[in-house]
């Protein structure tokens, strides 16, 4: 390829690039410039660089690190059990019928109860401490899977059903070769939002129930002791890991589904 | 579409995808259970053919059951689904469920199973409802909650339009505000709530930026992605009739867009009547999330689970609301 070429290539990219940042680069500007002349309290804005300082010795003594790895070890214990039970109901609401006249009415209304409004019953019935914390996390997960696995059934196009006639399948042989394929899009959608929802309620269930170890305790502290470097950079961590989570989603969702396409 | 992997056999792969009008329902039963006896075709493709004369009883069955194997449980979901096809049967087998629970949680009471700090009564639970409702207490704190979910949507909406119709509208602006806007969707809304604790307090200020932060980030994304997604077509007409900029605008884009629109505007909603629920609970001395934290805080879990049920209410209304809005906004779809 010429250089020609390249930098033709290259430019939009090096554009896009540039302007992502612009708005970042301008508030983070705006931020620097009212602390150093003083037309922000530094309470409510602590400086830029006070701020860097901060995370860089909170990550240095390992806190950080540990609070992260208590929360992560809480939110993946909630979804790894709310979105089981939540994909396997929705196959089981989607391919089963008498399950869905007898339990998806009651689902449907259900997922109109804000999933807030479980934390006290979940605190009574489960403890605040980590079963509690757990429980209302599985909970929150439960939800987006069962939804979409059992919407993915219902999408199964007429004519796969018609096809797998022809080919004789069995039940299970219609599950294996064409239901899960057909429907492993809608499980992952689902299964992205629980990982999303799981950690909202992660730090949910963190901010509400008992203080335990965790980026939500952390967060605590930071607003008791009025240290918005703390809260600042605990945003950051929540972002980052949002992130984190969104990108692996993804990654995992185009290389499991790779087969589709080709 | 096609998916062929899953398809062992090529030839009925691509009869299938080409030729759908072949399978017809009383063929392939037929097929099924006559046996496949491929016959070519003058187009190079294998047509089914039945073989005549099947026991009428076993294709009707299978019309039934649809794919899969025949065993004693088809025959089972058959009978049930017969008997749910009906409407009344429908609405008694999705009632049964619920009616359970609730002939498990009265039996619970009534044995004293569980202490009733853990689990009231399902009377004590119709008795508070009733004497809320009776001293006005209910509706007060609905119609706190409800005031403050509302103007937290409407600040929501209105960003979230405004945003994502410009993303939509300019390739450029999208460049510059996306990222931005994709770092922030990326921290859960709970997140905030330190922080603009220490900037606005507990106020309204709080219930009020939080919803409709939680409202704007899926107004925006569905926003921008339905008026991306307008058909090209669509444009063209519009191109052709030389509509000026607002015309097209709204005889053409908005209509287009108006599912992933609503679908973000929904989803806005429940997430905005989360949010305030949760931030009720944290911070809050009125409204139906403090009444929850209240009767926690008492151990009078009658008085959370009166206020979950009138939560639940509040965001299926919601939801049946936004739905019929949308319905009467698709009208021209139906005509089409």
């Amino acid at each position: 390829m010429s250089t020609q070429a390249k930098t033709r290539l290259a430019r939009p990219r090096l554009t896009r690039i540039w302007r992502a940042a612009a708005l970042p680069l301008v508030l983070l500007a705006a931020w620097e410039a009212s602390t150093r002349l003083g037309l922000v309290d530094p309470h409510q804005l602590p400086p830029l660089e006070d701020v860097v300082a901060r995370g860089w010795s909170e990550s240095r003594n390992g806190d950080f690190l540990t609070a992260l790895a208590a929360s992560l070890g809480r939110d993946l214990a909630g979804f790894a059990i709310g979105a089981a039970i939540g994909t396997a109901s929705g196959l089981l609401l989607g391919f089963y019928r008498p399950a869905q006249s007898i339990l998806g009415p009651t689902l449907r209304v259900h997922r109109q109860i804000a999933l807030f409004a479980w934390v006290p019953l979940i605190a009574v019935w489960f403890g605040a401490g980590e079963p509690g914390k757990i429980a209302f996390i599985a909970l929150a997960a439960f939800q987006p899977s069962l939804i979409n696995t059992w919407r993915g059934v219902q999408e199964i196009p007429d004519r796969f059903h018609e096809l797998a006639a022809v080919l004789t399948f069995s039940r299970l042989d219609f599950l294996r070769f064409v239901g899960i394929p057909a429907i492993l899009p809608a499980i992952f959608t689902g299964l992205k939002a629980a990982l999303i929802y799981a950690w909202q309620a992660t730090i949910g269930a963190e901010l509400f129930m008992t203080i335990a170890p965790g980026i939500g305790g952390v967060m605590m502290q930071g607003r008791q002791l009025f240290q918005m470097d703390l809260v600042l950079l605990t945003i950051l961590l929540l972002g980052l890991v949002g992130a984190g989570f969104n990108t692996l989603a993804g990654l995992s969702e185009t290389l499991l589904l790779r087969r589709r396409t080709s | 579409m096609a998916r062929a992997p899953y398809f062992s056999s090529p030839s009925l792969q691509t009869l299938a995808l080409q030729n759908p009008a072949a399978l017809a329902a009383d063929q392939h039963a037929a097929l099924l259970l006559g046996g496949f006896h491929p016959v070519p075709t003058g187009d190079g493709l294998i047509a089914p053919q039945a073989k005549q004369g099947q026991d009428e009883d076993r294709v009707a069955r299978v019309h039934d059951t649809g794919p899969g194997g025949a065993g004693t449980l088809d025959r089972i979901n058959v009978a049930i689904s017969n008997w749910v096809g009906d409407h009344g049967g429908r609405l008694l087998l999705g009632l049964s469920f619920p009616l359970l629970l609730f002939i498990v949680w009265q039996a619970s009471s009534l044995y004293g199973w569980l202490p009733d700090q853990i689990l009231p009564a399902p009377s004590l639970v119709w008795q508070t409802l009733q004497e809320r409702i009776a001293d006005g207490s209910l509706w007060d704190d609905a119609s706190i909650s409800l005031l403050r979910v509302l103007r937290g949507f409407t600040l929501g909406v209105g960003a979230g339009l405004l945003l994502g119709g410009l993303m939509a509208a300019s390739r450029k602006l999208h460049d510059y505000l996306n990222p931005l806007f994709l770092a922030i969707s990326q921290v859960p809304t709970l997140g905030w709530v330190p922080l603009l604790i220490l900037l606005v307090g507990i106020d309204e200020g709080l219930k009020n930026i939080l919803v409709a932060l939680s409202v704007f980030i899926p107004v925006t994304l569905g926003t921008y992605q339905g008026i991306r997604d307008v058909p090209h077509g669509y444009r063209e007409v519009g191109q052709v009739l030389t509509f000026g900029r607002a015309q097209m605008l709204r005889t053409i884009i908005l209509p287009a867009a108006v599912p992933a629109i609503f679908t973000g505007l929904r989803e806005g909603l429940s997430n905005g009547w989360q949010t305030l629920v949760a931030v009720e609970l944290l911070a809050s001395t009125e409204g139906l999330g403090y009444q929850m934290s209240y009767g926690r805080q008492l151990f009078q879990l009658e008085l959370v689970i009166a206020a979950m049920l009138v939560i639940g209410l509040i965001g299926f209304v919601f939801d049946f609301l936004l739905g019929r809005i949308e319905n009467h906004l698709q009208r021209w779809k139906v005509a089409a």
